[in-house]
Formats: C-alpha cells, structure tokens, sequence
C-alpha cells in the first residue's frame, strides 16, 4: 500500500457523544478516511460503532466518498443555530435542544442527510431506524429498481448482491412503477478480464474511482446523461491494468463480473479457506473459493497491513496451474511414503558431513524452510534458495516473486543476497566434495547447475509438483503440494509473518513437504519434532531468532499476521 | 404607470452603443474600478475589506437563482488566504425563460468585466474565469475581444493601473449541459471532468472550489451590479428597489404575452399583474385569451394559479398584485430564481406543459444521484404517457410520490428544480391531471 495508507494512531481517542435510536453512545471523534488520514467521524461510522450499519453502495471505506447513491440517508436530529448570545437553543431542563431536521422549504417534511458524507456534530441524534428514515430508504431502493432487469436467477452476483439484500431488508413489497424501462448494453466488454452489465449498474461510481484513486490509471468514466448514464471505457482504450477485477470485487451489484469467474459456480456453493497469494513477496491475503476439491477463484482479504482490500490480476489469476493433470502425483523410487523416507534415511545416513547440499526453494513455508535448515545442520549443508526477480510497481506488486525470501533469510537457509551460495555448490559437485544434494521446489538446471553436473551426484532428492529436467534425474521424487493443498506460514517482503489454510487435497500420492520432511528430520536426526503444523509452528519460533523476539506463535498470528524484524 | 427603470441596461440597447471599449470609456465606463482602486486604508480596515462591506451593505442578492446575499457569500472566504482565491462568473443562463445575462455579454461585455476587476480586486483574486454557455459561441468571441482590449489598456493584466494587483480573467465554453450552471457541476467542468455536482458539505465553494481552492461562483447580473454599488454607493443602491429586495432586477418575460422580452426593474416595485398586462411590459395576453398560470422564476419554480389568492400574515394578496421581489415570492411559496416568467394562458393544456418541463430535465439530470436519475425520467414517461392518452385515474398521486423521493434527498439543487415544477403543477391543476385519466 502506498505510505500515506498508513494510519495514525491518535494519542488519546477523544470521544463525542451522540444518540443513536435513543441510545446514548460515545464514539471516537476521529476515523480514518480511505487513505488511512484521521478525519471527523460521520454518521455512518457512528452507528456502526453503535453496532447498527447503514445501507449503502457507494461509499466504500477504502474509497474516496462520492455521496451519489443517497442509500445512506438518514433522518437526524440538530442543535439549532446559535442565538445572538451565541448559546444554542436549550430545552427547560437544560439540555440542548434537539431538533430532527425538516426540509427548508416545507418545514412538515423530514430532511434526511447523507450518512457516509455527514461529520458528527456533538449532540446531534441519529434516528436510524426510524419511519422517515425507512421511507427513505425505500423510496432509494424503489428508484434504484425501476430500472433494474430484476433478472436475479440468472445473474452471477445472486447471494452476493447489495441490491438484492437490501431489498430484502429495507425494500418495499411493490413498486408503483408503471413505465417502460431503460435498456442499456449488456454483456460489454469492458477488457480483457471485466465484463459490465450495464443494466445492472448503480452508478456508483465504485469502479471508476478505484481505477482513478488507487490503481491510478482513470480508465473508466460514466457516459449519456440521467437514467441513461452508463459505466464506459475511452474508445479503443480497453480497461485492462494489473487491478481490473478487484472492481468486480467492489461492483455492489452483479454489474462487472470477472470473465473468469462469471457463471462457474453459484458462490453459495464455494467453501472458503483464508489463504495467501504466492505470486510476490508483497504476499496479499486472499481467500480461496473452491467445491468438490476444485478451485474457482481468490479474492483479496482485506488485511490493512498487507494488500488493504486489493490484489493484482495476475496474482489472482495464478491458479489455474493448481488442478493441472500434469501435477506430479506418484513417488518416484519407491511405492509408498514410508518405504521411500526410510531408504531415503538410510541413504543420507552413509553421507558424510559437509557433502550435503540443500537448495530450498523460497516459495516454501517457512515450516518447510525451518525443517531444511534442520537436515542441513545435520550434514553441516551449504544451503541456498533461488532468486526470482521482475518488476514491481506502486500500489502492490513487488519486485521480489518470491513470496517468502524473508522466511529464507531469517532461518539461515539463504543468505542477504538469495543464489550467491549457488555457484559455490555447483563447484563442489564439480569437484566431488558435495555428492548429495536435495532440491525442493526449483529446477535447479536453470540455475547454474547444469544436468550434467546433477549426473554426477551420488544421491539427488527432489521434491516438486511439476516435472522438470532436475526432477528427471532425481534419484527419489517426492510430489509435493500446491500452497491450496496445504498449511503454513510466509514472511512477507515486510516481515509480516502469515499462515494460510488448506483449502484442497493434494492429487495421488503427493503430500505435504512439512509432514514428510518432519518425519525425515525425526528420521535422520532422531530429535523429535511436532507432528502438527500448529507445533511445528511454535518449535520454530521458539528457535528463529527473529520469530522469538516476539514470542510468536500460531494462534497469535491470527488472521492477519505478525510483523518481525528483518 | 410602472416604468422600467434601467440600470445595468442604461446603454445596452440604446442606438450608437457599440460593445467596444472605447464606446464603454465614453460613457463613463471602467471610472468605478479606477475609484475601487483608490479607496484609502481606513484604520484596519484594508480598501478590499471596506468594499466587501460596501457590497454587504448594498443589501445586493444574487441573481443567478437562489437570491443569496452578495456579500454574506464573499464574507465565507478568509483572508489572508494560504490558497489561490478564484471568482468564477455564471453565465451559463440555461434556465428554460431565462435569456438576460446575454443581454450584457452580448451589448455591454465590458461592464461585467469591470464588475469582475473590482469584486476580484476586493476578495484578492488574482485569477478568474466567465464560464459562458456553450451556445453562445458569439458571446465568448465578444467577451474574448472585451478582455484583450481591457487588457491592452491596463485593466487586466500585472499591476492593473499601477495597483500592484494583479489578474486574469479567461473565458471558458461550456458543452451544452444546463448541469454546468450548477456552481459546483461547473467548478467540475471547469477543471475539465464531467460536471457531476459536488456533495456539500464538504465541497462548498469558499473553502473547497476549484482546484480545491476557496472559489466565489456569482451570476453575470451580480456582478454587474457590483460596479454600480461602487459607483453610487452601497446606501444609494439600497434605496432601490425595496427593503431587503434592493437594487434593480433583469426579468425576462416570455410565454403568452403579447410583448415578451426583457426588462430592468427596481426590485418590488413592479407587480406580476403590471408585468403581464403593462403597455411598458408584456402588454398583456393575446385577444380573448384568459390567464391559466405563472411560472414566476424560471422554469424550476413553483407555479402559481390564475386567480390565486395568498395570505401574508394578516393580509391577503392576488396573484397579480404580487410584487416582483425576492421575499414575496418566497411567502407565496414559489421564488423568483432567475427571474424569467413564463405566461400561460388558457389555450394550453396544463399536464402538456409540464410535460414539456419533465422533459428538459429528464435529458438534462447530471445522472449521477439516485432520486433524480431515475425520478427524472419517470416523471418524464408518466407525463408523455399521460399526454398520449394512457392516462390513470391515480396518476397524480403518483406524480407527487415520484416528486417527493426526489426533493430535498438529491446532491444538488436540480432535485428541487426538476420536483417543484411536477409538485406545483400536480396541487394547483389537480383536476387536469385527473381528467386525462383513460
Ligand atoms: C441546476 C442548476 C442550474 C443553474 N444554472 C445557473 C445558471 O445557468 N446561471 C447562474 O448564474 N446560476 C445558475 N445556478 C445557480 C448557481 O448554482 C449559483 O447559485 C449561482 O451562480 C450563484 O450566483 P449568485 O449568487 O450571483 O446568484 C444553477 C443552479 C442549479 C441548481
Ligand atoms: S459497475 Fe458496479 S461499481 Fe461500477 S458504478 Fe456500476 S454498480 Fe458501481
Ligand atoms: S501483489 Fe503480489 S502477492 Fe499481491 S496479488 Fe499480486 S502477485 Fe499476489
Ligand atoms: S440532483 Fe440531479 S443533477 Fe444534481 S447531482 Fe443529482 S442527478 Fe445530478
Ligand atoms: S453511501 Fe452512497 S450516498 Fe452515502
């Protein structure tokens, strides 16, 4: 996120007292806006801190406020202009006097005001359920509806539709509505990830200003006039950067879909499981949506820390690869786990000391990590991971593809600089010092040590989920999980350390690395480690030097991680 | 018998007057802004904060519809200021009746930018801009032309007669959208956007205008107006017109009169009745026609009935005694806005009239809030519908509920514009409304 996302914590929270449906509440003076900056509190946000919410669709916390879709009206109540004393009108009792606000012009009829865009004033009283609240309210949806195809059974948004909610909750049975409707562009095609259902579109102007404020490109724009308003990309200028479908995300309505998703599944049918993207080492919160063992999509889960509520395309779009037939799925050596770990063991027993070489791969948990540095303390084993570097930019996407380097580097299996043991372990097997070497998660021959220098190894164990040319020589092949199909946890480019869950089984005969490598650690070096990713967890922050400077362990990291020290 | 009495319009149409500077000079044009210019310092008080009192004082309303104090507007903006303070001249006149504004830009540009030099001069402006209605592509020549003479001579331009204050006025078009009248829709359109109003709070203009910048948005009558309080005095200017409804007024009359056009009033001294049936005025309506209704300030105000009788406190008033002010209006429920009266007689048929008005503003809502959006354009259908034959015996119930979700719950003041006129006409022509029922 941008430095200014950072929010600042006030000193002493001030309160202001208001009354919310008749309850006497204190809420904070100050909240943060979009950008993080501590700005006076609205109405809406005092009710929610009175724990009742506001309908609404334009306003979006993470947002610029835009006020257009006046969901959000609420009836209040003010104190009155200040008289020449410049007292406010008080009541017999003392009090301040209170009176619910009436249109100017017509002083029989309430005036509502717009909760999202409304900055509390002391004293002020929120009737948010009230009558004339509901009648605003209803007369929005009405209006909102008019014009709507009202074709929920075949829209994608169904179960996740703000209209749709709301019109359950604050609608009224019957619109009065008697006119011919609006027909607008259906199915257009927005870029090469959106599609917009014109008809379906509040207006609200979400889409546009995310594409303007956050992801800084101002591709999209509203054009036509009135009730013909329409949501548009510049001619020839599809809406096409790296952020487009955390607009779908954000749509309140079934009006931009993500072409990747739309009509795959009905999302009541999706199990979620909160995960992680591995796509950088930015390591965005996302939660999987999957059924019967298959993914169908990830979102971002908002974690202000890391991604906010944002993620990029091509982070979220890197899934496809996880059902693929072409996953390795059977061992390769022997039949079975325990047959391959204990000739493995017995293998490795006979090395000597110093001839083992371990190359990680920095995409692994640091679970995986900690129980490598584990074996390679053993056989006092160079270690290293592989460096994957490409472009960064200014919202979300790091440089760094690697979504854990910071986990390589804190538990001492790479080095500052990820690769620069590799020409060093090359040598050695060219020279015959390293005559076993275990490779996890990377071809290796793409990085320095040649097939034919693998050739030469007395003893090569590779763990991948994909066959490459280090697989094809490995001497035991063990197929390992996708970060969908298994637990763990990532130090992220921050030193946000966060766990992800296990949202799919792993195909055939692939397991997780954590569960096979612990029983070889256990095997090899006889100490006795944890059997569950929960103890492991805490082994290893009992022991990482970083981790234990605060105190980590599994529970506490929550949902949202815990930073450390890099 | 009521005469005009011309003030802002004294040379406008007189024969020989030319829209050049050198016609403007003769006739005593840019002296105001050189007397401006030379107010002393009087205690604390800087030459600028004496004139922005003198226009307080003038009691001067704007004229571009809402009948604001003048000065009470410039008094919101600080000085000194940490940001750039911009003025912003509204000459986008789209209110369906009215045409004055072009009056001035077109016959008398100069006297708007010396009403522009000197209200800028007193709110430390150094930067100013007319936005002009995109149809009036000769206005925004003449006052491109008016500009570069005013700037040739010194009025404009760095050190303006040796002041020390600096300014530049640009003209900038519009596109055709009546939403650009909006002051905040036309700070947008300004800044190059879609003129998507802005919410207020917090984007009111003497703090947050344009550039996000303390701005003063006022119509081209009011400005005009300016020069003339310098020139006579605020006390002078008060004795116009009447109490609290001082100086002159613009009005353009239009409709089923006889002699439409336009007219330089004192403000409340003239009546509806006088302006319809005057000689001096509209000269009243066509042979044998009777009066049916009075749109009295520009297409988004309250109708009012032939033969309407008001109650002000104790007192009763016709219709056609109704002074032409601001407050009177207002006590009878409608407003002067403005200024454009609209006649109807008896030949039109009533539910057609305002389905004409649905109209312009179902194709002229800015789209962007909900009520207006879609109760724009379903006044507009139900109206159409009910002018080709389809119509129900409920339908003015729901006329007035699809006006009612629309007033008071909308971003900008086009809520109440495109409301009013449907819940006017629906109260006070019930019985029409009905009788188109199938
Ligand atoms: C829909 C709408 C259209 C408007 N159009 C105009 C206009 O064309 N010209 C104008 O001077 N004011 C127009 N106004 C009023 C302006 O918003 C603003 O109040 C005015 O320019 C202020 O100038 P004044 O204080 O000198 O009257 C319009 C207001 C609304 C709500
Ligand atoms: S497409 Fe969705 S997000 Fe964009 S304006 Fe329409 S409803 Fe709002
Ligand atoms: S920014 Fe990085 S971690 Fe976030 S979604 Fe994109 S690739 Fe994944
Ligand atoms: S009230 Fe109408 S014109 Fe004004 S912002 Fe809303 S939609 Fe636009
Ligand atoms: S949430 Fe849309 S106006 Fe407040």
């Amino acid at each position: 996120m941008p430095d200014e996302a950072k929010v600042e914590e006030p000193s002493v929270i001030e309160t202001i007292a208001v009354k919310v449906d008749g309850k006497q509440v204190a809420v904070p003076k100050l909240t943060p806006d979009w950008q993080g900056k501590l700005v006076p509190t609205t109405v809406l946000q005092a009710c929610k801190h009175a724990g009742i919410e506001i309908p609404h669709y334009c306003y979006h916390p993470k947002l610029p406020v835009a006020g257009n879709c006046r969901m959000c009206l609420v009836h209040v109540g003010m104190p009155g202009r200040p008289g020449p004393d410049g007292k406010p009108p008080m009541n017999e009792d003392g009090s301040l006097k209170i009176d619910p606000m009436v249109l100017p012009y017509e002083r029989g009829t309430p005036k509502g005001v717009i909760g999202c865009a409304t900055n509390l004033i002391p004293g002020m009283e929120i009737y948010a359920s009230s009558p004339e609240t509901k009648e605003m309210r209803e007369a929005v949806l009405e209006s909102l509806l008019i014009n709507h195809p009202l074709d929920c059974t075949i829209c994608d948004q169904a179960g996740e539709c703000k209209l749709q909610e709301y019109s359950m909750e604050h609608g009224q049975a019957e619109s009065q509505f008697a006119e011919q409707k609006v027909h607008k562009p259906k199915a257009v095609d927005l870029g090469p990830r959106i599609v917009l259902d014109a008809e379906r579109c509040v207006l609200c102007t979400r889409c546009i200003r995310f594409s303007a404020d956050i992801a800084g490109d101002d591709a999209l724009g509203i054009v036509n006039r009135g009730s013909y308003n329409s949501i548009a990309t510049f001619p020839g200028a599809p809406f096409d950067n790296n952020y487009t479908l955390n607009t779908a995300d954000i749509c309140p309505v079934g009006a931009l879909t993500s072409k990747d998703f739309r009509f795959q599944m009905r999302v009541w049918f999706l199990k979620e499981t909160n995960s992680l993207c591995t796509g950088c080492a930015t390591g965005c919160n996302t939660v999987i949506g999957s059924r019967e063992n298959k993914m169908y999509r990830q979102e971002p889960r908002e974690n202000d820390a890391v991604n906010g509520p944002w993620m990029c395309d091509s982070g979220r779009l890197d899934y496809k690869w996880i059902g693929s037939e072409k996953r390795l799925s059977k061992l390769n050596g022997a039949t079975d786990w325990t047959t391959i770990l204990a000739e493995i063991t017995t293998n490795l027993e006979k090395a000597a000391v110093t001839s083992v070489a371990i190359i990680a791969s920095a995409r692994q948990t640091n679970e995986e990590l900690f129980l490598l540095k584990k074996l390679a303390d053993k056989f006092e084993a160079i270690t290293d991971s592989v460096p994957r570097n490409g472009e960064g930019d200014h919202l979300l996407v790091n440089a760094d593809k690697n979504p854990n380097s910071n986990g390589a580097r804190l538990i001492g299996i790479a080095g500052e600089t990820l690769g620069a043991n590799l020409p060093a372990i090359a040598e050695g097997i060219e020279n015959g010092t390293i005559k076993s070497l275990i490779v996890f998660g990377e071809d290796v021959t793409q990085h320095g040590i040649s097939a034919a220098l693998l050739e030469k190894l007395d003893l090569l164990i590779v763990s991948d989920i994909f066959a490459n040319a280090t697989t094809a020589r490995a001497h035991y092949l063990l197929p390992g999980c996708a970060y969908a199909e298994k637990r763990g946890t990532f130090t992220n480019v921050k030193g946000q350390v966060q766990k992800f869950m296990k949202a799919l089984d792993a195909p055939g005969n692939a397991r997780a690395e954590w569960e096979f490598l612990h029983e070889l650690v256990e095997n090899v070096t006889g100490q006795n480690g944890f059997s569950t990713i929960e103890g492991l967890f805490n082994q290893m922050a009992g022991e990482v030097d970083a981790f234990k400077a605060k105190e980590l362990n599994w529970a506490a990291l929550g949902d949202d991680g815990v930073t450390v020290e890099i | 018998m009521p005469q005009e009495y011309k003030l802002l319009l004294k040379h406008a149409d007189a024969d020989g007057y030319s829209n050049d500077l050198e016609c403007y000079e003769r006739h005593g044009g840019y002296a105001a802004l050189r007397q401006a210019l030379t107010i002393a310092p009087a205690g604390d008080n800087t030459p600028q904060a004496q004139l922005r009192k003198r226009v307080l004082d003038s009691g001067l309303r704007g004229r571009g519809g809402a009948g604001f104090s003048c000065g009470l507007k410039w008094s919101f903006v600080r000085h000194p200021n940490p940001k750039p303070v911009y003025l912003i001249c509204n000459a986008d006149e789209s209110e369906p009746g009215t045409f004055k504004d072009r009056q001035i830009i077109y016959k008398d540009p100069h006297q708007l930018i010396e009403g522009m030099i000197i209200s800028c001069w007193a709110n430390h402006v150094n930067l100013a801009y007319i936005y002009i209605r995109g149809e009036f592509t000769e206005g925004a020549k003449i006052l491109n032309t008016a500009l570069a003479e005013a700037r040739a001579k010194g009025y404009l331009g760095k050190d303006i007669l040796g002041s020390g204050h600096d300014l530049e006025i640009h003209v900038h078009r519009g596109a055709g959208a009546y939403i650009c009248g909006e002051e905040t829709g036309l700070i947008e359109s300004l800044e190059g956007k879609r003129a998507y109003p802005r919410i207020k709070p917090p984007y009111f203009p003497a703090a947050l205008g344009l550039y996000m910048c303390p701005t003063i948005v006022n119509n081209v009558e009011t400005l005009c107006n300016v020069k003339h309080i310098v020139e006579m005095g605020a006390e002078a200017f008060t004795k116009l017109g009447t109490p609290n409804n001082t100086g002159t007024r613009l009005v353009s009359l239009s409709g089923d009169v006889k002699n439409p056009g336009y007219f330089e009033i004192e403000t409340g001294k003239v009546t509806l009745g006088e302006l319809i049936h005057d000689e001096n005025f509209g000269g009243g309506l066509r042979e044998g026609r009777m009066l049916q209704a009075v749109i009295p300030g520009g297409s988004s105000s309250k109708v009012l009935k032939a033969g309407e009788i008001f109650k002000l406190g104790e007192e009763e008033i016709a219709l056609l005694d109704v002074p032409y002010d601001f407050d009177t209006l207002m006590k009878i429920g409608t407003m002067s806005g403005s200024g454009a009266i609209i006649v109807i007689d008896d030949s039109r048929d009533i539910v057609e009239c305002l389905a004409n008005l649905a109209e312009f503003y179902a194709h002229e809502s800015c789209g962007q809030c909900t009520p207006c959006r879609e109760g724009s354009l379903w006044m507009n259908k139900a109206l159409h519908r009910m002018t080709h034959g389809e119509g129900r015996a409920e339908d003015a119930d729901y006329l007035k509920h699809i006006a009612q979700n629309i007033q008071g719950r909308t971003i900008c003041a086009f809520g109440e514009a495109c409301a009013w006129p449907v819940l006017s006409f629906v109260e006070k022509f019930r019985d029409e409304f009905e009788a188109k029922a199938k």
